[in-house]
Parts: C-alpha cells; sequence; structure tokens
C-alpha cells in the first residue's frame, strides 16, 4: 500500500504510431525543452530585473521625452528601446515587465489549477448530484463570454492584485475540471482503487496517494495552455486599464501607455508587445508539445 | 424525434441556468461593490435624502427581498438608470448593440471566408511551403494578443502604409481593421480545424475510391471530401460567432468603435454600473441565444449528436 502503483490510464490509449514514433517523440522533448528554456530565461529576467536592467524603470527624464532606440540621448544615456513620453527608458521598463506578467499569470494558474482539479476530482469521485451540480455550473460558466464579465467583475471591484489573481484563475477552472473528472471516472473504477477500498483505504489517501499522481501530467499540460492564456488576459486587463496599475511596469499597460504615440514613437508598444506576443505563442505551443508528449489522448480540440 | 426533443431540452435547460448564473453573479458584484447611494447624491446631502434614494433604489430592504427583486427586474430587462446619460441602461445599451453585431459579423464572415480556403489549400498541398506558411501563420494568429493585433495592423496598415483609418466609424474602409483583428483569432482556428478535419477525411478510403473511378482531384475534394469534413468545421465555426461577440470590448477598445463593449469599458470608468450590468448581461444573453441556436442546428444536422 505504501508505494503507489504505476497505472497510467492514458498509456494504454495511446495511438499505434505515437508510440513507434520514437523519433517524433525526441523532436517533441527538445521542443518543449526549448520551451520551457524560454520561460526560465524570462523568469530569470524578471527575478533578476533589479540587476539586469540599465535604469530605473520609472525615472522620469524629461530631456530624453519619445527618444528613438539609441546609444546617446539627449540625457546621454544609453536607451536600446528608447523612452516613452515620459522620458523612461523601454527597455528596463520591458523587463520589469515580465514580472507582473509571470507572477500574476503563475498565480492565476495556482488558483485555477487548485479549484479545477478539486472540483473536478471530487465530481469524479463522488459521482450522483455532487457531480451534477459541480458539471452544470461549469457548462454554464462556458456557455457565456467569461472575459466580458470578468472585465465588468474588475471594473467594479476595482482593480488590484488579489482580484486579478482570484478572476483570471477562475476563469480557467473549468478546463481542469472537465479534463480531470473524465480521468477519475476512469481510473474510480478500476481494480487497484476497489482493492485499496477493500483493504480501508480512506478516501482522502486513496484521492491523493493513488488518483493525484495519475492525473499529475494532464494537470501539467492543462496548467501549460493556461498559462499562456493567463497572461495574454492580464495583459488584456492592463491595456484596458483593469489590471495592474501604473507606475508599475506591465507589457499591457506599457502598449496602452505607447497607443496614442504609434506614430511618433512606435518603439514604446511594440517592444513589449513582441515579447508578450512571443511569450504567449511559445508557452501556449510548448503546451500542445507537452500533451503530444505527455497525454495524447488530450488532443480532442 | 424524442432524443431531438430531450436533447433540445436539455441544452435550453443548460441556457437557463447560464442566464440565471448570469445574473446571480452581476447581482453579487454589484452588492460587493458597496452602498449605490452615495453615487446619486451630491457629497453634502442631508441625511433624509439618502433615506429617501435608498427606499428608492430598494437598498434598505433584506438581500434576499432584494435579490427576488432584481431577479424580477432583470426579467423585464429593466437594469435602471444610467447615472451618465440618465436614461434607462437598456436603452441605452440597445442603441449601441448594431455597431457590435455589424462589427461582429463582418469579422466572422471574413474569418469563415479566409479561413476556409485556406484550410482546404493547406491541406491539398500538405507539407508544402504554402501549407507551412499559412499554418504557421495562424498559430501566430491563434496566440497572438486581439489588442497587439490591433496595434500591429494600426501601425502597419494605416500609419505607415496608409491604407486605411485609423480608428471610428464611418464607410466600410473604418470596418476592416476592426474585422480584421476582431476575426483574427477565429480565422486561425477555422483553417487549422478545416486544414485537419479534410486531411482526415482524405485519408478515407471512399476518398481513394473516388480517385480510383477517375474523378478529377478537386471533384474529389469539393465532392466527396469537403463536405464530409464540414461537419466538425460547422460546429467550431459557430463556437466563433459567440466568441467574437465577448471579444469585441478589446477591438472597440482598440479601434474607438462605437459599440457595446467600448460603452462597458466608459461606463466603468465614469463608475455607470447599470450600464455595465447590463452590457454583461445583453452580451452573455446574446451569446447564450446563438449557442442555442447552434445547438438547434446541429441537432437537426446530425443524428448522432442529438443523444450525447
Amino acid at each position: 500500500m505504501a508505494s503507489s502503483i504505476p497505472v497510467s490510464v492514458s498509456a494504454e490509449a495511446l495511438p499505434a504510431d505515437a508510440l513507434s514514433g520514437g523519433r517524433v517523440a525526441r523532436r517533441t522533448r527538445r521542443l518543449v525543452a526549448a520551451g520551457a528554456g524560454f520561460v526560465l530565461l524570462l523568469a530569470v529576467m524578471a527575478v533578476t530585473a533589479p540587476w539586469l536592467a540599465p535604469q530605473d524603470p520609472i525615472r522620469q527624464s524629461l530631456r530624453a521625452r519619445l527618444a528613438a532606440p539609441t546609444l546617446a540621448a539627449a540625457d546621454g544615456r544609453a536607451h536600446l528601446f528608447g523612452t516613452d513620453h515620459l522620458g523612461r527608458d523601454v527597455l528596463s521598463r520591458t523587463i520589469f515587465g515580465a514580472r507582473v506578467s509571470l507572477v500574476v499569470g503563475f498565480a492565476a494558474v495556482v488558483v485555477g489549477s487548485l479549484v479545477g482539479a478539486a472540483l473536478g476530482i471530487l465530481a469524479g469521485y463522488r459521482a450522483g448530484w455532487t457531480d451534477t451540480v459541480i458539471m452544470t455550473v461549469a457548462d454554464a460558466q462556458l456557455a457565456f463570454p467569461f472575459v466580458l464579465l470578468a472585465i465588468g467583475i474588475i471594473g467594479v471591484l476595482g482593480p488590484s492584485f488579489p482580484t486579478l489573481v482570484v478572476v483570471i484563475g477562475l476563469s480557467g477552472w473549468v478546463d481542469y475540471a472537465r479534463v480531470l473528472r473524465s480521468q477519475v471516472l476512469v481510473l474510480r473504477s478500476r481494480e487497484f482503487v476497489d482493492a485499496i477500498h477493500a483493504l480501508g483505504g480512506a478516501v482522502p489517501r486513496i484521492v491523493a496517494r493513488h488518483i493525484l499522481p495519475n492525473v499529475l501530467s494532464t494537470l501539467v499540460v492543462i496548467g501549460t495552455l493556461q498559462l499562456a492564456r493567463a497572461i495574454v488576459l492580464e495583459a488584456t486587463l492592463s491595456f484596458l486599464g483593469l489590471g495592474i496599475q501604473p507606475p508599475t511596469p506591465s507589457w499591457g499597460g506599457m502598449i496602452q501607455e505607447g497607443r496614442e504615440y504609434l506614430d511618433s514613437a512606435w518603439w514604446i508598444s511594440i517592444f513589449p508587445g513582441c515579447l508578450l506576443l512571443m511569450t504567449s505563442l511559445v508557452v501556449s505551443r510548448s503546451g500542445d508539445w507537452l500533451r503530444d508528449l505527455l497525454d495524447p489522448t488530450l488532443r480532442s480540440e | 424525434m424524442r432524443a431531438l426533443a430531450a436533447f433540445l431540452a436539455a441544452r435550453l435547460a443548460r441556457a437557463l441556468i447560464a442566464v440565471w448564473l448570469v445574473s446571480t453573479v452581476v447581482f453579487v458584484v454589484m452588492r460587493l461593490s458597496g452602498d449605490p447611494v452615495p453615487l446619486l447624491l451630491p457629497a453634502d446631502a442631508p441625511r433624509s435624502e439618502y433615506a429617501r434614494v435608498a427606499k428608492e433604489l430598494g437598498t434598505d430592504r433584506p438581500m434576499p427581498v432584494q435579490y427576488a427583486v432584481f431577479l424580477g427586474h432583470v426579467l423585464k430587462g429593466d437594469f435602471g438608470r444610467s447615472i451618465h446619460f440618465r436614461e434607462p441602461a437598456m436603452r441605452v445599451a440597445l442603441g449601441y448593440l448594431p455597431a457590435t453585431v455589424q462589427l461582429g459579423l463582418t469579422a466572422f464572415a471574413l474569418a469563415v471566408l479566409v479561413a476556409v480556403p485556406v484550410g482546404v489549400v493547406s491541406a491539398v498541398r500538405r507539407n508544402t511551403a504554402v501549407d507551412h506558411a499559412a499554418m504557421g501563420l495562424a498559430l501566430v494568429g491563434q496566440s497572438a494578443p486581439t489588442f497587439f493585433l490591433g496595434i500591429l495592423f494600426i501601425l502597419v496598415l494605416s500609419l505607415k502604409a496608409g491604407l486605411l483609418p485609423t480608428s471610428g466609424r464611418g464607410d466600410w474602409t473604418h470596418l476592416v481593421l476592426p474585422a480584421l483583428t476582431l476575426g483574427a483569432f477565429s480565422m486561425a482556428s477555422i483553417a487549422r480545424l478545416t486544414r485537419s478535419a479534410l486531411l482526415e477525411v482524405l485519408r478515407q478510403d471512399y476518398v481513394r475510391t473516388a480517385r480510383a473511378k477517375g474523378l478529377r482531384e478537386w471533384r474529389v475534394v469539393a465532392k466527396h471530401a469537403f463536405r464530409n469534413a464540414a461537419i466538425p468545421v460547422l460546429t467550431i465555426t459557430g463556437l466563433q460567432l459567440g466568441t467574437l461577440l465577448g471579444a469585441s470590448v478589446v477591438t472597440e477598445t482598440v479601434f474607438a468603435w462605437p459599440g457595446l463593449g467600448r460603452l462597458a469599458i466608459h461606463s466603468i470608468y465614469n463608475r455607470d454600473y447599470p450600464i455595465v450590468q447590463c452590457v454583461v448581461f445583453l452580451s452573455a444573453l446574446v451569446f447564450i441565444v446563438i449557442n442555442f441556436a447552434i445547438d438547434l442546428v446541429y441537432g437537426l444536422l446530425d443524428p448522432r449528436i442529438r443523444l450525447r
């Protein structure tokens, strides 16, 4: 009973060509590693921002307003990404902006996966009316544009870090819950769970030691896809003025600030925007690759 | 027929529960935002004035009663008066609805008209440069944040190339960039799905038979393969229509498009909560109705789906 029985539901359902495609798997593994490397790099950048950034991201320099990318602006400093309408260094702000994106993104994924996994496992394990209620709410949430509701909620409650994390996190719980529920439904009816039941295993222990390890890879795949979504949603809310508030630099906020100067100073919006686009693309592709690698049965959408 | 009726009843129940949930969330958020009375009165208003407005709004009654009254008002489409416009919120919101519908439908039409042919060409010319380019672009389109895509279009197509206006609503040229921006995600999704659905069908025996009969390739693709690939494409396409209306908030803000989404954002800044609630509710309702209509059409088209 001490060791969890190494049963993987997904392995049995693997299509034959995925099992034989060793070369494809190796390539996918390398792509996932590259994606993880990118996120790690971004994380290192976010953590070391105070040392990495060439300048204070909120220090204004009115003499060097709207300077194009240059090595020597009017204030005698190098601004590789130029400066914004207040003369702040765009490169430094872009580096600091990674902090908001990653912290809000990861925190939202933690909130969403905790709620989603708990409810999904509960629905799958308990079945009956618990399952009916949870899945009805999940269906209903899918049946309306939650993003709009999120904008309304944050607009009324006022933007703050906790509100942002909870709302972005909760906007994604359904994905975890639906997939985990169906996996747990399958797992629950398997002999090894029955055996543990017969041996007198308590339900929380069965879930923690035998169900959870089996659905972990699914959780990681959905979490990665949700991370990309959360980062984009945070940037969108910041762009609308409903996210992280100035002067804290965030990519969405920077794109919004640069919008007025798009014609004369494109660099204010475009540099953070390109990094945001790259992050979103790499993270969501990594999620796809990870899914191909860990759990091809999820490949329905 | 009974199976179909049961399917539709289940979907109708789902739609109604969704409407009820939206209204409840709107109510809860409204209460969490605090007492609306001070918003309506000048700071130096006498105490008796506060009591009068509270009575008028019903905020002096117990919470469950307020909830019941609120639900009753929702059923009648009554979200109170706009603080900013001094008109019923629903009337104001309905005035902004046509612009959003116009943008949403144009974006949808553009997405479908571009995506389906691209997906077909990609599938037929599988693994060629055309396919790789189209699918690479589709991947970017699927993960690019809508608002940044809009900014890029404005920068490149209107500011640098001077082809199209940057914002506002006027003749058809004003519609191109917002529709392209709003439709980009759907376009990418539909193109990718069309490609994979068609590839799946092209592998089938009946396609081989059609080819063996000596039919021309375009006839095989158009008559035998595409028709069968169309069902999953239709589902996703339908779902995209609903998503488009929800996503238009961002696009409308970027392009200063005078629709519901921009109204919502403005009302948030103005703390005009009756309008915010009304727009959220109205958009959710449109989305739910569209999804229900798609279920209806789909249930009639594909007998297999009815019992799912």
